[in-house]
């Protein structure tokens, strides 16, 4: 700053500006903009401006902001204030084209020193809602945990209270319009995950049953209306925006977003309806009462041209759990998409390497919709699509499809096939005879790697732990025996008890992240802390192609969430229902989780197509080998 | 004095096959050289570890008993290869002529196992009659299973042909003028091999300076060529610090080290091997060479590093190691249990009990969590960085 001082002088605008927003009149109009609410409405708005930190626990739920903040205003993104709030937002309406204008300025007359001005102009922005907020603080801090009906009455009070500075609004001019939808353009990408987690109360939390939750979407509409009736404009900027990208749900979407979830409903193919006690801190991902929608779906089967039979065949085959795992999910999917490049022809004035594109992208979104992709499918999916981007334009049709499918077939067979064949030799070297294996589920991999070794006459034993509710280890338990390995069954309830004369702990992974996190079937997380616990070591298997460079510390974050009816009731126990009609009680909240992340401290070695590395190789593996580096 | 021992006893009934079996290879063995009949045959029943065997001709206190054994198993091997030596020659190569070879380098005590591992291929190449570069390839590929199986124990041996066979991979004659100039290129970098690995010391003993302050007190267990040479250097560069030296049971190599220390001008103390715990908290580093380095990151060196390791680690005393980069191995052991056995002979002094037995691994294996850093002529490594490095050579 000192250095800058000097030179304010020589740059006349930049003066101007910082003259403009000095911090007392920024707090002059924060100030007069809070008398501006009623009374009734002051408590409310310091809920919308301060509850989402106070009232959920300290997990990565990001505050959820409200879009109208989001996209009238995306100016202050950048400079780093968490919760600009509608007062502030209405209150300076002379800010923005100032501000817009000065950008425009900049950009003709000081090419130079752009990085400066906009240094600058973060300050003089900054300080308006910094000092707001310094004034809201005190309020914020006085209110208490807010309850689930406070949060329905400020969201109705809300409407009102943003009433008063929804009217200075609408009086922005073409041009301004125009500066602020570059910045949201600007501020999109840095702002996408927290503009996913926006603030408002997600439907299930209204107090009525949730029998149809689209007509009570529309309900939901009126109430806050006042609220979204003044970004017309800016909401039909993002839905430009949203029709460019893939009709899909962002995969890392907050599920919390009632806009968001509202709008994706529209286009949704497989009824969603959702599950209503849903728990506090899983809110943010998608969950769906799967049960009625199967004959539902299949009644659509004839209506629904645009997607191809075979990935309808998967979809339903993914939704009814049919396929699972993994690799087989992948497979299946890969396959699908095979028979849709056969069948596909391009339109006329189109070209392939688009349009093609734009297909295989709305069969992705359709599977989405049966269930969320693994990892494993997310960089299968890559990997086709960078095969489609990179074909040669002169192409003939025919060419570029027979090219297109052996690329899958090579990925199948490549990544998928031979991995696996590779990570059983390695796994292989680690079994002595004597030894005790446990396992967790049924994960593929491992399983192979035990009739191999099974096969060169080693000697050992299988300890298969299981869980509720899905019960997969014993399909994995029957295929031992029959093979004549000697195996020993348990659920996971009893592996403290026998891990102790285990000697290797083989588990098989979902994806494996980059900072060495095991994304696995839920309770691979418990085995490995236990086993840990009695040093005993644990292999994860895992081939390459399910690394992901993303990095994740819980189990929150990113997750996929069961039936909860699966836990709830015990098959051939008729008489444990305490729990029927559980979907009635609102203080009941069923959580079925379908993922956990392992710390990479409780796993010793990752057992991969290219070797026994240590977790923390992870990166390296994705820098030297990832899927972007395939053959492109 | 010791051959009275249980152990001795057990390991020398072991042993009397060993001539025998060796001739036995040498002369049948060479037709034959594939992997089975080399498991089935392995040349060397010896359950000695000969790598170890080496170390302690090299460094150890030598007893009297232990020169004598020592000779004698020299002129074993001498026997050996004046046989072994026409089979070799005759035959289609690599197979006996290359542990002969390995063997007469390995004798020479300022050689690293490596370099002799790498001298030995080189000789393959120059007797090698192989008129392609597949050929030379396939030749040698041969030879360095021999090698390997021969002594299992040795991870610098089997990663000095590990690494050199993959340097031969990749170095193809397409880029020479004919075959020819690619063999006498790959015979000229194998022979260089012995200057890189003492070019390695040095470099490793640069980087180590940093990390040595004056005042300081050192541990050092185990005799490492590496280790003295980074000591060597801090004494010159006129630093004043402590060393304390464990004992090293049971070849006593941490008295030949600190006479070689003391010889140098540098305070030096002896502790047996025991008293590692309670020396600790004087200690500001603990300074250990490495065996073998595995992908993990952690280290397999002489028995008792792990011990001197885990003390260190509880009262958070850094451990350094200082391994040259030839001695990283794509090895993955889990446990203790989980590596080749490598035995060796060990003296108490008085008669062992009869039916009283007689743990004599040589070496055991360190996991990274116990390990700071890593100096190596690669540069200074966390103990993760290893996989990168092993990863980015063989994969």
């Amino acid at each position: 700053m000192d250095l800058r001082r000097p030179n304010r002088p020589v740059i006349g605008p930049k003066v101007r500006q910082v003259g403009f927003v000095t911090p007392d009149s920024a707090a002059a109009t924060a100030s007069s903009s809070i008398p501006a609410v009623s009374a009734a409405a002051a408590a409310a708005a310091a809920t919308s401006a301060g509850s989402p930190p106070s009232s959920l626990s300290p997990v990565m739920i990001p505050p959820p902001r409200h879009p109208s903040t989001e996209m009238s205003n995306p100016h202050f993104h950048p400079v780093g204030s968490y919760n600009p709030s509608e007062q502030i937002l209405g209150s300076p309406p002379a800010l923005s084209p100032s501000r817009s204008s000065r950008f425009d300025a900049d950009g003709s007359d000081f090419g130079g020193d752009d990085d400066e001005s906009v240094a600058l102009s973060g300050v003089g922005a900054g300080m308006t809602p910094k000092s707001s907020l310094l004034m809201r603080q005190p309020v914020t801090k006085t209110v208490p945990l807010v309850s689930e009906t406070h949060k329905r009455d400020s969201n109705v009070s809300k409407g009102k209270g943003a009433g008063p500075s929804a009217a200075p609004k609408e009086k922005l001019t073409k041009a301004e319009r125009r500066a602020t939808q570059e910045a949201q353009r600007a501020a999109k990408a840095a702002a996408k995950e927290a503009a996913a987690a926006g603030g408002a109360p997600s439907v299930s939390k209204q107090p009525k049953p949730a029998t149809k939750p689209a007509t009570q979407q529309k309900k939901d509409v009126p109430s806050g209306s006042g609220l979204l009736q003044p970004l017309a404009p800016s909401g039909s900027i993002e839905k430009k925006q949203g029709k460019k990208e893939v009709a899909a749900p962002h995969p890392r979407m907050q599920f919390d977003d009632m806009t968001k979830v509202g709008k994706l409903k529209k286009r949704a193919v497989v009824n969603q309806s959702e599950a209503r006690n849903r728990v506090e801190l899983f809110r943010h991902l998608p969950q769906y009462e799967h049960g009625t929608q199967l004959p539902d779906l299949e009644l659509k089967f004839f209506q629904l041209d645009p997607i191809h039979p075979s990935v309808y065949q998967v979809g339903l085959q993914f939704l009814s759990d049919k396929i699972s795992g993994g690799n087989g999910r992948c497979i299946a999917m890969l396959l699908a998409f095979k028979e849709v490049i056969q069948d596909y022809t391009t339109p006329p004035e189109k070209t392939l390497t688009r349009d093609l594109g734009a297909k295989v992208g709305s069969c992705v979104s359709f599977l989405i919709e049966c269930r969320p992709l693994s990892v494993s499918m997310g960089n299968a999916i890559r990997f086709l699509k960078n095969r489609i981007s990179s074909l040669p334009h002169n192409l003939s049709d025919k060419e570029a499809k027979s090219r297109l499918q052996s690329d899958i077939d090579r990925f199948i067979n490549e990544k998928i096939i031979i991995a696996s064949k590779a990570i059983v030799e390695h796994g292989v070297s680690k079994i002595r005879d004597g030894d005790v294996l446990l396992t967790y589920g049924s994960p593929s991999v491992v399983e192979s790697i035990f009739a191999y070794a099974h096969g060169i006459k080693k000697n050992f034993r299988v300890v298969v732990v299981d869980s509720r509710p899905k019960h997969e280890g014993q399909g994995l338990l029957r295929r031992l025996v029959e093979r004549g390995i000697h195996c020993t069954y348990t659920h996971l309830n009893a592996v403290s008890y026998v891990m102790h004369e285990v000697t290797r702990v083989f588990l098989g992974a979902s994806s494996v992240l980059s900072n060495g996190t095991v994304y696995s079937r839920v309770g691979t997380a418990c085995v490995a802390m236990v086993a840990h616990a009695f040093r005993v070591p644990v292999l994860v298997c895992c081939e390459a192609y399910k690394f992901h460079e993303r990095v994740q510390l819980d189990s929150i974050c990113s997750n996929e969430l069961g039936d909860p009816d699966a836990i709830s009731k015990v098959s051939g126990r008729k008489d444990l229902n305490y729990l029927d009609g559980w979907a009635q009680n609102e203080n009941i909240q069923l959580l079925n989780l379908k993922y956990d992340a392992t710390p990479s401290d409780y796993v010793s070695v990752l057992v991969t197509e290219q070797g026994m590395l240590p977790p923390t190789s992870v990166p390296v593996i994705i820098r030297e080998y990832g899927i972007e580096r395939l053959w492109t | 004095m010791w051959w009275r021992s249980a152990s001795f006893i057990r390991d020398r009934q072991n042993q009397n096959p060993k001539p025998s079996s060796l001739l036995h290879s040498a002369l049948d063995d060479s037709p034959s050289p594939t992997s089975t009949s080399m498991a089935a045959l392995n040349p060397n029943p010896n359950p000695i570890s000969a790598y170890y065997q080496t170390r302690a001709e090299h460094h150890a206190v030598v007893t009297s008993d232990w020169l004598a054994q020592s000779v004698e198993a020299a002129a074993g091997d001498v026997a050996v290869s004046s046989g072994g030596a026409e089979g070799g020659s005759k035959g289609e190569g690599g197979g006996v002529g290359v542990i002969e070879e390995f063997n007469y380098w390995r004798k020479k005590p300022d050689l690293a196992e490596a370099v002799a591992a790498i001298m030995a291929l080189a000789a393959v190449i120059r007797s090698s009659e192989a008129t392609t570069m597949n050929e030379l390839d396939i030749e040698l590929k041969k030879a360095s299973n021999n090698l390997k199986s021969w002594d299992t124990t040795s991870i610098s041996l089997s990663a000095a042909c590990d690494l050199f066979i993959r340097y031969v991979t990749r170095t193809s004659a397409l880029e020479y003028e004919d075959f020819d100039a690619a063999k006498r290129r790959l015979i000229e970098r194998a022979e260089k091999f012995g200057e890189i690995s003492l070019k390695a010391r040095k470099t490793i003993a640069m980087l180590s300076q940093d990390f040595i302050s004056d005042g300081c007190t050192i541990l050092v267990h185990g005799y490492s060529r590496v280790v003295l040479e980074v000591l060597k250097m801090a004494a010159s560069n006129k630093k004043l610090f402590h060393v304390l030296c464990t004992e090293g049971r049971p070849d006593r190599t941490g008295l030949r080290f600190s006479k070689e220390l003391a010889a140098l001008g540098i305070p030096v103390k002896l502790l047996i091997d025991s008293a590692v715990a309670y020396a600790m908290d004087e200690v500001d580093m603990v300074f250990v060479g490495a065996d073998g380095v595995v992908e993990s990151g952690g280290i397999i060196n002489m028995m008792g590093t792990y011990q001197v390791a885990l003390v260190a680690h509880s009262m958070n005393k850094p451990v350094y190691v200082a391994a040259e980069s030839y001695k990283f191995a794509r090895l993955y052991p889990l446990d203790q249990k989980d590596l080749e056995p490598a035995l060796r002979p060990i003296e108490f002094g008085v008669p062992i009990p009869s039916g009283v037995e007689v743990e004599t691994s040589a070496r055991d294996y360190t996991p990274p969590q116990y390990l700071t850093l890593l100096f190596t002529d690669l540069g200074v490594l966390t103990p993760s960085v290893v996989s990168d490095e092993l990863i980015q050579l063989y994969v």
